[in-house]
């Protein structure tokens, strides 16, 4: 009787949680679709007549041509001529966002791991009061920094290039980044560090050889965290790198894919699937970190 | 090899809380001295003041003859083994014993030698491509060990080793550590809760309370000649039954009386608290030293009838809790000896084994414990 009612139960809670997953995938899935579908389709037609009318999908793989070949613009000339012309792919946009994001995910954790294991493990005066003072930036949002930022880029004539949206994306970053690794490295036991510096091993050599490849679990989750946010970013992105053709990031050229009255958004759907590619990738390749079974073995308790 | 010689070290925290009320502590050259006390008796700290993971606020520290006040840990020539074991998580057992050398530059082949001698000798070397997580306890303590000999270091320092270890696992560690002391002949300091540790483990022990040094000794001595209440409630287990009482003499014979109590004292420690008459004191008497009066039908005195109020048999022997008034005492006795709790039961104390401690400094008043 008892096991009938448990099992009843967690049927309950599991068919929950499925209509849950569902309901939260749906507009994902309209996204996929409509991906597939034809612009007069589009226009006329909601995605789920791929469901109620297959006879009707006329499913089409030509909007991620268009996208990853570039965009067939049709020009009428002064003649009256109709004339086609490809526009430019995603693909130097694809490699811009990766010049964009990695970098702007390996230094600030990189500052933020050194800074972290500073604040948790030297002694040094002020140590509160500076760390106090990194974590208060959280509360700074980052849009009130933009202007003064712009100006002094354009004094050092720094807009538009990667240098100055890396250090954009470090700065925005640090707070957390820091705040993040100080809780976790903090955290590790102090007898390990302590039996290295026994063991003779400097500072840095303590957090090369021990620090980094324990907090792993750590930096995993906030490259996560700092590359999602940075793939995605079109504030920053805009504001720092402008319209500069060659540097413009994926963001960016989404936003021109929707076209000018907004008529294109079957490329747009296909763009967005392929921008979001990537960072599915990282995503389910460092996912195993994020269990934190590193640290087992190393203390009891 | 080398002593360590602690002159009058004193530990003040930034907030100015005293940890180390200036300690003298002499330990010699191949010694297995043993630092036990409650917690926050400053053990600890006293023992990472040796290995230089503590600030000295003041005094002296030295190893061999050098002055190691300012010596970074890595060069004081000391290995420690931590409660927790401290293994590098993801280093193998030969990497964790082996970093250390290879952080000292050591030529490979010197290195792998060292590595294999001191798996050897602890059993680790069917172990040594294992990671720290796919052993047992035991076995992690024991490659903590082994990453300290690996060093030959002059001096071993462990803190509390074995607290983390089930109590089975714990007896058989102590026996290994002690077989290693014997083997390496190194210096050893020991700091431990447990008294039991410290008795079987230790060639001398340091009994600490508060930052201070209660008494130090051999095991034996310490438990025959404890200097005062505490090192006499501390050592021992179950640990001296201690009451406050009043010493009275009628001519020559001294008594002891407490509450329950009007015990006889023989003539020959009489005579050593003579001065002592009519004045407030401790007495103490191991559990083993009360009898159940079977043992002993012929004596005159210093027998009391109380009832027994818990009876805790061990087996090999029994405890009987005495609860009279607001004290209690604890007899062992033999399990053959039929009582039951709530009887009332006959006892003899022998008073040839009784201590006597000031009542107000709680010192030993008839043997004067030697000063180091």
């Amino acid at each position: 009787m008892k096991k009938r009612k448990q099992r009843v139960n967690s049927f309950m809670v599991n068919g929950l949680l499925l209509f849950l997953c569902l309901v939260w995938t749906v507009p994902t899935f309209g996204l996929l679709m409509t991906s597939f579908r034809d612009r007069d389709v589009v226009s006329k037609t909601g995605w789920w007549t791929v469901f109620t009318r297959p006879d009707q999908a006329e499913l089409t793989l030509d909007n991620y041509e268009q996208v990853l070949s570039g965009k067939t613009i049709t020009l009428v000339d002064s003649k009256g001529n109709q004339q086609t012309v490809k526009g430019d792919n995603l693909t130097r946009a694809f490699l811009n966002s990766l010049t964009v994001s990695i970098p702007a995910v390996v230094i600030p954790i990189l500052i933020a791991s050194f800074a972290a294991y500073g604040f948790a493990w030297m002694d040094f005066p002020g140590r509160k009061v500076f760390f106090i003072l990194v974590v208060a930036l959280l509360v700074v949002p980052l849009q009130i920094s933009l202007i003064p930022l712009l100006r002094d880029y354009g004094r050092l004539e720094l807009t538009g290039t990667f240098l100055a949206i890396w250090l954009a994306h470090t700065g925005f970053g640090l707070p957390l980044s820091v705040y993040l690794m100080y809780n976790y490295i903090s955290q590790l036991p102090r007898s390990i560090i302590e039996s290295a510096i026994i063991d003779g091993c400097s500072h840095f050599g303590v957090f090369w050889k021990l620090i980094l490849p324990l907090s792993v679990p750590a930096i995993a989750s906030l490259a996560i965290f700092q590359f999602l946010w940075v793939w995605n970013d079109l504030l920053v992105a805009l504001v720092f790198i402008g319209s500069k053709p060659g540097v413009e990031v994926l963001t960016q050229r989404l936003l021109y894919l929707i076209g000018s009255r907004g008529q294109d958004w079957h490329l747009l759907c296909a763009g967005a699937f392929i921008s979001m590619a990537l960072p599915l990738m990282v995503f389910i390749s460092l996912q195993r970190y994020f269990v934190r079974g590193l640290l087992a073995g190393s203390v009891k308790g | 090899m080398a002593g360590v010689r602690l002159e009058k070290i004193e530990k003040t925290y930034p907030n100015g809380f005293k940890a180390v009320h200036g300690i003298d502590l002499d330990i010699r050259d191949g010694e297995f001295m043993v630092l036990v006390g409650p917690s926050g008796c400053a053990k600890s700290t006293t023992l990472r003041m040796v290995a230089g993971l503590e600030e000295i606020s003041g005094g002296k520290v030295l190893i061999g003859d050098r002055l190691v006040n300012d010596v970074e840990p890595k060069d004081r020539d000391i290995a420690m083994v931590f409660q927790n074991y401290a293994l590098y998580p993801h280093m193998t057992v030969y990497k964790n014993m082996s970093w250390v050398l290879k952080l000292k530059k050591k030529p490979a082949d010197e290195i792998d030698r060292r590595v294999r001698q001191a798996a050897d000798i602890l059993g680790l070397t069917d172990m040594l491509d294992r990671k720290p997580k796919q052993l047992s306890g035991g076995q992690m303590q024991r490659v903590a060990v082994g990453r300290a000999i690996v060093r030959s270091p002059k001096v071993f320092l462990f803190d509390e080793p074995l607290s983390n270890l089930d109590a089975k696992l714990r007896v058989q560690m102590r026996v290994e550590i002690s077989r290693l002391h014997t083997k390496l002949k190194n210096t050893m300091i020991y700091v431990t809760h447990d008294q039991v540790e410290a008795m079987t483990m230790g060639d001398r022990i340091c009994v600490m309370e508060l930052g201070r040094i209660k008494q130090v000794d051999t095991p034996t001595n310490l438990y025959r000649y404890p200097a005062n209440t505490f090192v006499a409630g501390f050592i021992g287990s179950p640990s001296m039954n201690i009451v406050s009482a009043r010493l009275n003499f009628d001519g020559d014979t001294c008594y002891v009386d407490s509450q329950n109590l009007h015990l006889r004292i023989p003539d020959d420690i009489g005579k050593k608290v003579r001065q002592y008459d009519g004045k407030a004191i401790y007495f103490g008497i191991r559990p083993e030293h009360i009898h159940a009066r079977e043992t002993n039908p012929e004596a005159a005195d210093n027998f009391f009838n109380m009832e027994v109020s818990v009876v805790e048999n061990m087996g090999n022997e029994v405890y009987l809790y005495f609860t009279p008034g607001n004290s209690q005492y604890i007899a062992r006795i033999d399990p053959d000896i039929p009582v039951r709790s709530g009887d009332s039961h006959e006892m003899w104390l022998d008073t040839n084994y009784i201590h006597l401690f000031d009542g107000e400094t709680k010192e030993n008043l008839i043997y004067k414990p030697k000063t180091q």
